[in-house]
């Protein structure tokens, strides 16, 4: 009997949702700066569409390499763009935060992909990048790397408390 | 018997029974003489079984095993080692016979990707070098050696009127050869299971005259033109606007991702989506709107795009020829 209800228990697997249209963050839902007018409102009420799905934080893998963020970011370790893997965010470590910084862009050189991916798919980086800083659970987080490793699964990832990081002064 | 399985199948153009070509030939023979050879023995054994029962000894008799018995087991038993021996040998000669390229084929490159082919000529000068996707366009009569190779998983390529199948193996290079002596259009299907879309990951073999082969080719290596109407204009500009410049090259455009397949002739193929559908202006309306739909799980997202933005974005891809 607990076998059987052990074996059922194991069955309910997780559903990789296709035909989904996710949409943008809602406007005003997350107060992006302390400068906003109005309430200071609690991002934690938004769910992020895609943190608990293996398998969307893994497409958001592969289109972080296909997408060529490794380009600016590397595999998370920075380059000319800031790592993604350590606790500092320059712009906000929430869902919405990262949402936004890779659809509208940031004012020192991170571009706006915002007419060039939809939404879905940027949800999907945005999990993903989320994951190499352990801000995703553990189930949920890829365990390797298809390619050359070049550095442990997100899994392996310490969960890093965010803390906000100063953007750079804009060139001169 | 051959005729009446080739009845069966969906469609003509994919069976190992109805070889054409050598290699596929000499496979089908090596079949049809297994298959007679195993169906005469199989005949025999159920009659040597019919026949013990039917004639079953009334009383347990005192001696053993007679000399008759001894000659037939041991007949038996050397008879099916023989057999056994010829089926090696065929087959090892077989597998020798295709293995060996004979000089100067025309050499191919297939890259398998989740989920379909990419197939690269490569040209001399490099320039000269053709991308296209899912259809490969052979010279009839002349061999053809197919370099394989694997983006992601590993697949495996298998044009059974061709060849027998050979799998794609990420970071390494395997290669097959065939040769295509009826002209005609034939599928290849991915014969190693890759994930959601594997069976929806087929490829069209077009073999043709020398002729038409070069004069494809020669096609194949033009840039995409600037179109002169102004709707198909209009659908440049709304290709190169939206998200299908993240994944898609054509070249003479800006457009050059290789994430997806090479749409620089795409309407000069026969079907989309690694031959799921007919190349036709609705289904391709209909893949571009969600490919969801079409291939779960597939690696372009759905595209919402208004109405007078994706007829411009059609009469566009429709002058890729
Ligand atoms: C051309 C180089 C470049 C590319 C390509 C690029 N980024 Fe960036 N990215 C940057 C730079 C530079 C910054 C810092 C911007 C600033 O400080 O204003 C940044 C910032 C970010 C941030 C904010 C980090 C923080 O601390 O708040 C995120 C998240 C991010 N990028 C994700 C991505 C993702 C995902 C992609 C791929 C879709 C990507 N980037 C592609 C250069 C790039
Ligand atoms: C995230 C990457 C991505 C984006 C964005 C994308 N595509 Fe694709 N596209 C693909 C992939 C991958 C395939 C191959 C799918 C398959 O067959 O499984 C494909 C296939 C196609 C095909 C069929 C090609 C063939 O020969 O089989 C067409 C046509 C096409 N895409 C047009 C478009 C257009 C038009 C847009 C923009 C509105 C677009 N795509 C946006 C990745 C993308
Ligand atoms: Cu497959």
């Amino acid at each position: 009997m607990t076998a059987l209800l052990a074996a059922s228990a194991a069955c309910e697997r997780e559903t990789r949702r296709f035909h989904d249209e996710a949409q943008p963050p809602a406007a005003g839902g997350v107060r992006l700066t302390a400068l906003e007018p109005g309430p200071a409102t609690s991002s934690r009420a938004l769910r992020h569409p895609y943190e608990d799905n293996a398998w969307a934080v893994s497409e958001g893998k592969r289109l972080y390499s296909q997408f060529n963020c490794a380009g600016c970011h590397a595999h998370g370790g920075g380059g000319m763009g800031p790592p993604l893997m350590d606790a500092l965010w320059r712009y906000g470590a929430e869902p919405e935060n990262v949402f936004a910084s890779i659809a509208g862009g940031r004012p020192n050189g991170m571009p706006a992909f915002g007419t060039k991916v939809g939404a879905t798919q940027i949800w999907q980086l945005a999990a993903y990048v989320r994951s190499m800083s352990g801000l995703v659970p553990k189930d949920v987080a890829p365990g390797r790397t298809d390619h050359m490793q070049v550095k442990a699964g997100e899994q392996a990832a310490p969960e890093a408390v965010p803390r906000n990081a100063a953007p750079e002064p804009p060139a001169p | 018997m051959t005729r009446f399985v080739l009845a069966l199948q969906w469609s003509g153009r994919h069976s190992a029974l109805d070889p054409a070509g050598p290699q596929a030939a000499r496979i089908d023979s090596l079949w049809q003489f297994l298959w007679i050879v195993s169906a005469v023995v199989l005949a025999a054994v159920v009659a040597a079984l019919l026949y013990a029962s039917l004639h079953r000894r009334r009383h347990a008799e005192p001696e053993q095993a007679g000399a008759g018995t001894r000659t037939v087991v041991i007949g038996a038993v050397g008879l099916t080692v023989v057999i056994l021996l010829v089926f090696l040998g065929l087959n090892f000669g077989t597998g020798r016979a295709l293995t060996i390229p004979p000089d100067g084929a025309v050499q191919v490159r297939i890259t398998g990707k989740q989920w379909w082919w990419e197939v690269t000529y490569p040209g001399n000068p490099p320039s000269y070098q053709v991308t296209t996707a899912n259809e490969l366009h052979v010279p009839v009569g002349e061999p053809v050696v197919v370099e394989l190779g694997s983006s992601d998983v590993i697949h495996s390529f298998w044009p059974p009127d061709l060849v027998g199948k050979r799998d794609l193996i990420p970071g390494e290079t395997a290669s097959i050869w065939f040769q295509a002596d009826r002209a005609g259009e034939y599928r290849a299907q991915c014969a190693e299971y890759c994930g959601h879309q594997h069976a929806k990951m087929a490829l069209l073999i077009v073999a043709e005259s020398r002729d038409s082969f070069d004069r494809w080719l020669a096609r194949q290596r033009d840039s995409a033109r600037t179109p002169a109407d102004s709707l198909a204009r209009r659908g440049q500009e709304v290709f190169l606007a939206s998200s299908c410049v993240m994944c898609h090259t054509i070249r003479g455009t800006p457009a050059g991702s290789r994430i997806g397949p090479d749409l620089t002739h795409l309407a000069s193929r026969r079907t989309i989506a690694a031959g799921t559908l007919p190349n036709t202006r609705g289904h391709l309306a209909g893949w571009i709107l969600d490919p969801q739909r079409i291939k779960p799980g597939s690696r372009m997202p759905a595209n919402p795009l208004a109405a007078g933005d994706l007829e411009a974005l059609l009469a566009y891809l429709e002058t890729l020829q």
